[in-house]
């Protein structure tokens, strides 16, 4: 063993900085010609940063579209989910209130109908997104309080899809912030 | 919902064409044949000039292992020293404490042994410069152990009779200089470019739209999530691992991080049959492998898919499948195929929380990290599979008659002893770890640690039972994933999953090469008509039969009173 010891402390230093020195130093140069420049991609409006893209972030009036449930309330210092078991009664218990609370904001949505994304805590707590039929369920109660033809949400709300991959790949996901701040641009 | 079942086929077809080149590639680099990466040559003549190291000096199978162990217990002590005082080092923009004593420990070993359990959280738990020095480097270093001890094994199979097994520092260093660090370049670009960060700004402070404060963590996240996958470590940046939209913001990344973490353990089969000349045998091996992931994954997929039937008596359709702990961009179909592969290849890293998956795709996930040789982790998983090899040849000798031959060399009593205490260890470690968190939760629930044992289960019943139990099987297979509402952070599953760590990582390499290795010294005897072909169907069958017996004997019990039990109560 002694004979090897000496070798392993030096190469052990060498690889420290190889790997965790030059190796993300390098990455960091690189992410400078990259969208948000490696610090995160922003999202702006009227020249003031309101957000990240990619974060959930709560909306609590009905006149704007909601994310999905959160177990660390949107703040991203930290992240996380419920971690609860699919037969866990005190989750249950949860989750029929989310659906009760649901319905009492959107009483147009037939309870089956529910999105269930929309009743469960995403894994993050930071889920951006929403597919569009989650957003579609909204779009009644977004309507009435906006005084918006529903039609017009339902153009809003598929301008602001992106597909899947080429098309075939993955989910069709909204982005729940954007497609807000173009809410709020609707005249 | 077809677009997620083709995302998931699409992401395993690209898995495969890149695993192909890739392993020719790998069996080049050592072979010592010319390559691209040949630029890289300087570098390492001048790494081993500055370590007093002697790359061309061969090495018997003891010597291999020696070496292996030195330098790891150098990471070791440089890992829990750094991570204790990470308050007092630089790169702290978050201004986060010190780990304990017992905390630093686990961490040490848990991203030493490849397995990268987490019993802290990314964002306050570590510092960026343990983030970068200790945890990134030993990402790459350990993954390089794990294929260093496989090409060890290779090299004893393809021999005749020798001794002179190649040395052990040429091998490892290789395998990062070629393999890890070229590969992580290249993954991290199309990260970045996909809006990861790589920076090393700290917190950010936000207004939102509606007048909230909140704070986003940030950090060099890139480079660090490149070689978590390529080198099957699995260890988050963020507390929400691959699941967090900073650590895997869209599709494309995640097909990047599910191609990146199986794609080695792939190649390394195929590069197996090229560097032995045996390419049947390689491809009979992949075919079982293959059989069994899907044997995992079908069942998982379709719980996923099919949503929680507690939600459906709630009068809820779930046409999206079952959300609680699952992200949007992902859906239910493709976080099923990553919680088999995550726990078949020894990764860890999740895109959704098991804790919160059905209790069939939790009954796969414990499966695939019992076996652990699906694939399995980077060079380990074909050493444990090796094992089963071994076990399957012997019983097979039995069977007919004759003294139980392998690759030309006889297979005698010493050889199996070995391959029998291996096969025993596992169940050994997980049941009893399983067994005395029992106890200490039923005898003791009022212990005095940082989380008392009372509050240890995010769950009750059945589920609770099964969050111990994945645990420890978890620490043992160096997967690191988790039942993740356990209330791990305390000495007690800091300490015993530790030893269960360290037991469960360097036994299974220390085995298979000591095997490999005392094989290769023994008289070449060439192949006759009576000799068991080890490169034919029936053969692959034989060891899966094997696979499938020892695991069923072993885990029964446990699995019957976790996620069967659920399975039948929900």
């Amino acid at each position: 063993m002694k004979k090897y010891l000496w070798p392993s402390v030096k190469l052990t230093l060498l690889l420290v900085v190889l790997l965790g020195g030059i190796y993300p130093l390098f990455l960091a140069g690189v992410a400078k010609m990259a969208p948000g420049k490696g610090d995160g991609v922003k999202v702006m409006r009227n020249g003031k940063v309101v957000g990240y893209e990619n974060i959930a972030q709560k909306f609590s009036d009905d006149k704007y579209f909601q994310p999905r449930p959160s177990t660390v309330d949107y703040n991203a210092a930290g992240s996380g989910g419920s971690n609860k078991a699919a037969a866990n009664p005190d989750y249950l218990k949860t989750v029929q209130e989310r659906i009760d609370t649901f319905m009492v904001h959107n009483p147009d949505i037939k309870k089956e109908n529910i999105p269930a994304e929309l009743v469960t805590a995403s894994a993050s707590g930071l889920d951006p997104h929403l597919t569009p039929e989650a957003a579609y369920a909204q779009i009644p109660r977004v309507a009435k309080h906006r005084g918006i033809a529903a039609d017009r949400l339902k153009q809003l709300v598929d301008a602001n899809t992106k597909g899947p991959v080429l098309g075939m790949l993955g989910v069709a996901t909204v982005n729940v912030l954007k497609l807000n701040i173009a809410l709020d641009e609707l005249k | 919902m077809t677009t997620e079942i083709s995302g998931v086929i699409a992401t395993y077809g690209i898995t495969l064409l890149l695993a192909w080149p890739l392993s020719r590639y790998i069996v080049k680099v050592f072979r010592g044949e010319r390559t691209w990466s040949d630029f890289m040559a300087p570098l390492e003549r001048l790494f081993f000039k500055i370590s007093g190291i002697n790359p061309k000096e061969e090495m018997d199978w003891k010597q291999h292992m020696k070496a292996l162990l030195t330098i790891n217990l150098v990471w070791f002590v440089y890992a829990f020293f750094a991570l204790m005082f990470q308050d007092k080092l630089p790169l702290n923009p978050d201004g986060n404490p010190g780990q304990s004593a017992d905390l630093a420990f686990n961490t040490a070993i848990s991203f030493v042994v490849n397995c990268n359990l987490q019993h802290y959280s990314g964002e306050t738990g570590v510092t960026y410069f343990t983030q970068l020095f200790v945890l990134a480097f030993l990402q790459f270093v350990s993954a390089a152990t794990g294929i260093a001890a496989l090409i060890v094994v290779f090299k004893a199979m393809k021999e005749k009779t020798t001794t002179r097994l190649g040395n052990f520092w040429d091998i490892f260093l290789k395998t990062i200089t070629r393999i890890l660090l070229p590969l992580s370049i290249v993954i991290a670009l199309i990260f970045i470019f996909n809006g990861m960060p790589a920076s090393f700004a700290g917190k950010d402070t936000v207004v939102t739209m509606q007048g909230d404060t909140i704070n986003v963590s940030r950090g060099p996240v890139a480079g660090f999530v490149a070689i978590k996958h390529l080198g099957t470590n699995g260890g988050g940046f963020f507390g929400a691992n691959s699941a967090h939209p900073l650590e895997n913001p869209n599709y494309v990344t995640w097909m990047t991080e599910m191609v990146a973490q199986v794609v080695i353990p792939i190649a390394m089969v195929f590069a197996l049959g090229m560097f032995i000349q045996r390419k049947k045998f390689a491809y009979v091996i992949f075919g079982i492998m293959t059989i069994g992931m899907i044997g995992l994954l079908i069942p998982s997929m379709q719980a996923e898919i099919a949503g929680n039937p507690a939600i459906a008596h709630m009068g809820i359709q779930q046409a999206t499948g079952a959300m609680e702990g699952k992200e949007v961009r992902f859906g239910a179909a493709a976080t099923g195929y990553w919680s088999t592969v995550t726990t078949i290849i020894s990764t860890g890293s999740v895109c959704g929380w098991h804790d919160s998956t059905m209790p069939m795709t939790g009954l796969m996930q414990l499966l695939g990290m019992m076996l652990n040789c699906l694939y399995g982790g980077c060079g380990v998983g074909i050493l444990n599979y090796y094992i089963y090899i071994i076990i399957a040849v012997f019983i097979s000798g039995l069977m007919v008659g004759r003294t139980p031959e392998f690759m030309g060399h006889k297979l005698e009593a010493r050889e199996v002893k070995i391959a029998a205490i291996i096969t025993l260890l596992s169940p050994f470690l997980i049941l009893a770890g399983t067994a005395l968190s029992s106890w200490v939760l039923t005898h003791h629930p009022d212990a005095n640690w940082a989380v008392k044992p009372t509050a240890w289960l995010n769950n009750p019943g059945y589920h609770g039972f099964s969050e111990m139990l994945y645990e420890y099987t978890s620490a043992n297979a160096n997967n690191g994933s988790g039942f993740e509402g356990l209330g791990d952070g305390n000495v007690f599953w800091n300490v015993s999953t530790g030893f269960v760590l360290i037991l469960g990582r360097f036994l299974p390499i220390i085995g298979p090469v000591a095997i490999a290795g005392l094989m290769a010294s023994k008289k070449y005897i060439p192949e006759s008509a009576g000799t068991l072909k080890t490169d034919s169907l029936t053969f692959g069958v034989m060891t899966f039969a094997v696979i499938v017996i020892l695991t069923a004997l072993s885990y029964f019990p446990a699995l019957a009173l976790g996620p069967i039990a659920e399975y039948f109560s929900l």
